[in-house]
């Protein structure tokens, strides 16, 4: 059984204004870290429709999303009508953040640098 | 036009009991072709949870050959699942039967709409309605409780942040602007210095930008179509329209599309009077 955290990832796909290679290499990274994820095309994209996943993320606690400024995170989960709570919520940004420290932030250090997983990293 | 309530496909990668897991790679690749398709995509391993689905499709893909696939059950009978063995297929094949699901389903193809649109940092706004009064396109609107919101996402005009020129707070977010403050980025007291001086070139040109752009553009014709120069007048016209829209970054596909001044009037004066409704509602309440 998995233990911590949901994490949810956005691919921002419909403007160019997450680096594509940060964005591209934390997707790979999640993908091969053995955790579950949710990966969403456009955070942006599931405001404006309202989506009900929003309210389920922001409902279960402990959730790290990879997406790009927390303000505008915020404020397009409240644009959705879900009120994000003060704690237990990280924000990571893609537009500011290189892969290897958001990757390191959501899995934990030893994922974003070499590419191995915590247990395979030589002492 | 974008339906923003109509149904969605979400796809789940599935490799829990009763599927064999994907090898890294093609998972990685899989995942970041359809998201580039527009898919929503949840990987989901061995004991994992993801958040539920209240209404659309889902499609659970996993490599069930020779096994059961796991049982998935909707309770509010208003999502459909499907499953599909997706054993030895690379990412291109894999693409190509999310889409049939899709068409199966009887669901839009995704994307084909830019998300772009106001968000409001309700921790700045002051609830002034400059906005409302601003846009001609209908994107704002008012609450019961006579709250500015975002009532109309699609009407709002791709790459125009204008309406966040106009905002005295900075309280006005476009997620995909290329820069901040407007993109969301924190607001130093030089971003506010800098938005204040815009918003005072608004009210240089009589507060209304629309009607400005437009008197501009008209004066520019009527003086060139003397000289019988179309050329000229119409290097003089985007001229004029391009310092203006420099100042305010409206996109030359939003100028083009602007309605004649006789509607801008009408729709201007119309947004200011539900405006003011609005505000006299706030402060009787």
């Amino acid at each position: 059984m998995e233990n911590g955290c949901r994490i949810l990832y956005c691919h921002c796909s419909y403007a160019q204004v997450v680096p594509k290679d940060v964005k591209e290499e934390v997707l790979r990274k999640l993908a091969e870290s053995g955790r579950s994820f949710d990966a969403v095309a456009d955070l942006c994209e599931m405001s404006a429709r309202k989506d009900p996943a929003l309210n389920e993320l922001a409902a279960s606690g402990d959730v790290k999303i990879v997406a790009c400024y927390p303000r505008a995170v915020k404020w397009l989960f409240n644009a959705a009508g879900v009120k994000l709570p003060e704690q237990g919520v990280d924000v990571l940004n893609m537009r500011t953040e290189p892969a290897e420290n958001i990757v390191n932030a959501v899995l934990g250090p030893g994922f974003g640098g070499n590419g191995k997983k915590p247990e395979q990293v030589q002492a | 036009m974008t339906n923003l309530a109509a149904p969605t496909l979400r796809v789940i990668l599935y490799e829990g009991a009763g599927s064999a897991g994907l090898p890294d790679g093609i998972r990685a690749e899989l995942m970041l072709t359809l998201l580039q398709r527009g898919y929503g995509v949840s990987s989901v391993r061995n004991g994992g949870t993801l958040a539920g689905l209240e209404r659309g499709s889902v499609l659970v893909m996993g490599r069930f050959a020779d096994q059961t696939p796991p049982q998935a059950m909707d309770t509010s009978g208003q999502v459909s699942v499907h499953f599909r063995d997706i054993d030895g297929m690379d990412a291109a094949a894999a693409l190509a039967t999310v889409d049939a699901v899709r068409e199966e389903a009887k669901i839009g193809k995704p994307g084909g709409w830019k998300p772009w649109f106001p968000v409001i940092d309700y921790g700045r706004c002051t609830n002034c309605m400059q906005c409302l009064s601003f846009c001609l396109f209908d994107v704002y609107g008012v609450s019961k409780e006579n709250q500015i919101q975002v009532q109309h996402q699609n009407n709002c005009k791709t790459d125009c942040p204008a309406c966040s020129r106009v905002c005295p707070e900075v309280a006005i977010l476009f997620p995909k602007y290329r820069q901040g403050p407007i993109n969301g980025d924190e607001i130093d007291p030089e971003d506010l210095r800098r938005e204040a001086m815009k918003v005072d070139i608004s009210a240089l040109l009589g507060g209304d930008i629309y009607l400005a752009l437009r008197d501009r553009s008209a004066k520019a014709k009527s003086r060139f179509s003397k000289e019988r120069d179309e050329d000229k007048a119409l290097k003089e016209r985007m001229r004029c329209l391009q310092k203006l829209s420099d100042q305010m970054e409206i996109p030359a596909e939003v100028l083009a599309a602007l309605p004649s001044a006789d509607q801008i009037a009408a729709k201007a004066a119309a947004a200011k009077a539900k405006a003011e409704a609005a505000l006299n509602a706030a402060n009787a309440s």
